[in-house]
Parts: C-alpha cells; structure tokens; sequence
C-alpha cells in the first residue's frame, strides 16, 4: 500500500517539475514537441532509476560506515556522470538507433538536477533499496509527464497568437505556473 | 592556445588522480573544520525547541522511546533539570502522520504534574495560509493549549467531540496536531507508570 | 580583453537566467523570499569564482578527453565547502536553500562557464567572468524573490510592509507563483531588448 503513496506522491501530488522546481532546464528546453518529450523521458527513466540504486547502496555501505557523508555531493555526482558516460557508449553499440534518437540528450541529464535531486532525496526521505527504486521510477515518469503536457500545448501554442515579448520561453513559463496551479489540486489525494 | 597536454593513458590517469586527491584533501580539511560549529548549531536548534515549550532550564537529558501506540518512529524525551538538579519539566519531540500533507512534527513541554506549559511547531509541510497557521507565529491557535491538563482537557478538536477549537478551514491540521499532543501524553504516562 | 565588459555582461546582455536562459532549477526553488534568493545567488558566485580560477589556472594540465570529470570534481569540491560553511555559519539560510545547496553542482551555469570560458582564458579573465555571472545570478534571484515576496507576504527582505493581519497573494510563495514571476520578469525583459 505504501508503494502507491509513494508513486502517486512522487507523480502528481508532488510533482518533481511543478513542486519541487528539479529538472526545469531540460523541462523549457525539450518541451516544444511531444516526441522530443518522449525520447527524453524515457532517458531520465533509466538515468536516474539506476543512478538511485548505486547512490544508495554506494551510501548505505561505503559513505555512511566510513563516516564520509560529506562526500556526498561529489561522489554522486561522478556516480551520475559516470553512468550518463556508459549509458551513452553502450547505447550507441547495442542500438544505434535509439542513440541516435535519444543521442543529444543524454550528456543534458549529466546536468539535470531532477537526477541528483532524486538521488539525495531518496536518501533524505530514508527509503529502503525497494522503495527508493520506486521512487526513483516514479518520479522519472513524473517528469516524462510533466515534458508530454507542455510539449503537448506548446505545439498547439505555435500555432498561435502570441503577443511578441512573451513568445518562447514567457509563455512557456506561464503555462507552467497554470500547470503548476492544477496539480496542487492534487495535494489532498495522499 | 596554451600546449594542452596530450592525451595519454598517463596523463589522462594521472591528471584525475591528483586532481581527486588535492580535492579529497580540501574537502576533509573544511570538514575538519566545521565540524565543530556544525555539532553546536545542531545542538542549539534542539535547545531552542525545548526552550520554547519549557520554563527556564540548565540542562538537559535525552532519551528515545517508542511511542505507545507502536511503530517504527521514536518519540524523543528531553528532561529538563534547573540549577538545583530539580526536574522543571519534559519536553517530547512528537509527530503524527494524519496532516493534510503527511507527517509533521511538534514539540511538547509537560511539566512534572503533566500540565501543557506550552507547544511549538518543528517541521510541516501543511498547506501555506490554512494548516500552517498551527504555528504560533501565524495564529494564536497553540495558545488554547497552554496550561492544560489531558487528564481534563480533551485532545480532539471540538468536531469531534475534544476540547480543542479547531483553526477554521483547517480541520485536518488541527487534527494531526491533537494527535502528535496526545501520542506524547500518552507515552509519557505511560513512561511514568 | 576589455575587462570592463567582461565585468558587465552578467547582469543584462548575457544575464545567465534571464536571457541565457541557465540555471532555472534554483531560480524557481529558491525565491520565496528575497534574501533566500541573495544567500543563494551568493553561495553559486563563491563556487563559479573559485571554479573558474582554478579551471583556468590548470587549462595546460588538463588532457581534454578528461576534462569534463576534472571540472566535476573541482566544481563539486567548492560546492561542498560552500555546503559545510554555510551549515556551520549561517544555519537558518541553509536550512531555508535545502537541497538547492549541493545542486549548485549541477547548475549549468557553473559548468558553462568553466567549459566555455574558464578552459579558454587566462586567470584574471575567468575571475571576473566568474564574478560577472555569479553577480548577475544573484541579481536575477534576488529581482525575482523580492518580487515574490512583496506580492505574496507583503514584506521585503522579512520587513513587512502590510498592515497587521493582511495576507498577501499567496500564490507568490507557492510554486506557480515561481513560473508565472519568472514568465513575467522575462516577457519584461524582453521588451526592454532593443531588437
């Protein structure tokens, strides 16, 4: 039962772009089509699902017994570029294509800080190695979600009269808030 | 252009490993450093809390107990002695997890006759401008319990048939708070028994 | 290198957030309230300064197929000094920055820099480069916080300037209020870019 509060938490009750501000650099800057959103979705998912359980265990058995937390920041974030680093060289081996589609994005989630962020809070909500998978997941599909809407009433926003100094990143913003605004709604369901 | 160097199984190796050491080096030497200022603001955080929900005190003595409806999250005790060694009162460190938003904690100073002296927030995430106000700083809705006793005073809100005036629009807050105030009572007659 | 210039750009033509469009992440986390957006802006200006001097100073050492991991690892050095001194020394802007801290490791920013500048120019040049966006950083976080603070609790930097019992917008403080003051503060911007 705890496992659907967290996925319904970590996806829409506190969403990681429209309550907790991780990930908005990529978030303006792929959102213009649904299938870019896609594409890099489906990279955040396996970037930070398996950057979670190496941050976790590499805390749970070598940073915290050695007493070393406040290593933290770096080693995470070497673990995180690290695999960004592999996922890139094993990607483009295996399948080519896919490299080629998700290809641009992967060095941009080195620096996403919905990846890093999802990695200290995990530690920080003190889940174990399970629960901080399916946080991990589930946060990434939230992410993917909040990408597939905007990119979703950004292409119908090109079409569009927009005035002209809100064009582009403004209005992209704004639509943003209004977002934001809606999944607050969402704050009494856990 | 400056020459790089170029890149070389050696020099990319080496480059890393000292780049890695000098910074390990500087990292635990800040570490060694503020590892004393960082111990005393902990500390002091804690006192203030306690200082809050208790009259004057000297020292302190801590203790972690569970509470007595069960489960896996500690309640923790801190005594409170004045000059003399006599015990001015307990503050407990409590917490409920029926807020609007989940979990969130309080503070409770009982004093020996397990009268409320007074209670303060720690940390929320109630929403802002409705559950919030359970802070003293933005209403005066702890006020109603100072100087009560829960041998007498019911710790429910009055929709449910207690003694606490609820903050309006904010039942659920409301609620979550008599309930971490009456998980500390409970536990510390328990304690005491 | 007209070193004025260099000083200069961050805070309008090539203001990091406003204009080049980085570090959105602690812009819109951060700004609840004007001095959280300073502290913040502040604590990121220590860690371009510093990365930026050191990444300049060791360019001739550094093999550049390595380069990305070196940069790393000196910028999160920084990042967590930075992160220990402030929980020693200003605990109650720490504990408001939270997770936001250790992220300035991640802000684009801070890599930018160090990639396109700091890896190309000599040491004074990358310390004001540093400086310059770190600066306009602050700047743009601070604008936004007051913002966000007088329109959503009626105060600047915790002196409020309501009357007793008034709230302000509340909105302002919560997260749409973010997207919406930083959608504004750009619109805004952009109408005073001579085009």
């Amino acid at each position: 039962m705890e496992y659907i509060i967290i996925i319904l938490s970590a996806v829409f009750v506190n969403n990681i772009v429209f309550a907790q501000f991780l990930g908005t650099c990529p978030f303006m800057g792929v959102s213009k089509k649904i299938s870019t959103s896609l594409g890099m979705g489906g990279a955040v998912l396996f970037v930070m699902t398996i950057s979670t359980i190496f941050t976790y265990l590499l805390m749970q058995y070598v940073l915290v017994p050695f007493n070393l937390k406040y290593l933290q920041t770096i080693v995470f974030i070497l673990v995180i570029a690290a695999l960004v680093q592999m996922v890139e060289i094993i990607l483009k081996k295996v399948s080519p294509p896919l490299y080629q589609a998700l290809g641009i994005f992967l060095p941009l989630i080195t620096t996403n800080c919905a990846v890093l962020g999802v990695a200290i809070l995990t530690i920080q909500k003190d889940f174990n190695l399970l629960q901080g998978v399916v946080f991990a997941m589930s946060n990434a599909i939230g992410f993917s979600l909040a990408l597939v809407i905007l990119a979703g009433i950004r292409e119908h926003l090109e079409l569009m009269n927009v005035p002209k100094y809100m064009k582009g990143a403004p209005i992209a913003l704004i639509v943003a808030g209004i977002l934001s605004l809606a999944f607050m709604g969402f704050k009494g369901m856990v | 252009m400056a020459q790089k160097k170029p890149n070389t199984l050696f020099n990319m190796a080496s480059s890393l490993f000292i780049v890695t050491c000098i910074a390990a080096v500087a990292m635990a030497g800040a570490y060694n450093l503020t590892k004393g200022p960082i111990e005393k603001v902990k500390k002091q955080k804690v006192e203030d809390a306690i200082r809050l929900v208790l009259p004057a005190f000297e020292t302190i003595e801590r203790s972690a107990v569970l509470p007595y409806d069960g489960g896996n999250d500690s309640l923790i005790l801190y005594k409170a002695f004045d000059t003399n060694g006599e015990l001015v009162g307990t503050a407990v460190e409590t917490f409920t997890n029926n807020g609007f938003s989940g979990h969130f904690k309080i503070m409770v100073g009982f004093l020996p006759d397990l009268t409320i002296h007074n209670t303060a927030v720690l940390e929320h995430k109630e929403t802002p401008g409705l559950g919030d106000k359970m802070d003293a700083a933005k209403s005066d809705f702890s006020e109603q319990f100072k100087g009560k006793n829960p041998a007498k005073f019911k710790l429910k809100v009055d929709k449910d048939g207690g003694d606490v005036d609820a903050i309006t629009a904010a039942t659920i807050s409301s609620r979550g708070y008599c309930d971490a105030t009456d998980r500390a009572y409970q536990t510390i007659v328990q304690i005491k028994e | 290198m007209n070193q004025f210039k260099n000083f200069t750009k961050g805070f309008i033509k090539e203001n990091p957030v406003l204009v080049l469009m980085l570090g959105l992440c602690p812009t819109l986390g951060v700004t609840t309230s004007a001095i959280n957006g300073l502290g913040m802006g502040l604590a990121t200006t220590f860690v371009l300064i510093m990365s930026n001097l050191f990444i300049s100073a060791l360019k001739g050492f550094i093999p550049s197929l390595v380069r990305i991991p070196i940069f790393i690892v000196i910028i999160a050095t920084f990042v967590t000094i930075v992160e220990l001194a402030m929980e020693a020394y200003v605990p109650a802007l720490h504990e408001q920055l939270g997770l936001f801290i250790p992220l300035i490791v991640v802000n684009c920013i801070v890599l930018g820099r160090a990639e396109a500048f700091a890896s190309k120019n000599n040491a004074f040049s990358s310390i004001i480069d540093g400086l310059s966006m770190g600066l306009g950083f602050a700047f743009a976080l601070t604008l936004l916080g007051t913002i966000r603070e007088l329109l959503g609790s009626g105060a600047i930097f915790g002196f409020n300037l309501l009357p007793e019992g008034t709230d302000g917008m509340l909105i302002f403080v919560l997260a749409p209020g973010a997207f919406l003051g930083l959608g504004y503060l750009m619109a805004i911007m952009n109408s005073t870019k001579k085009s």
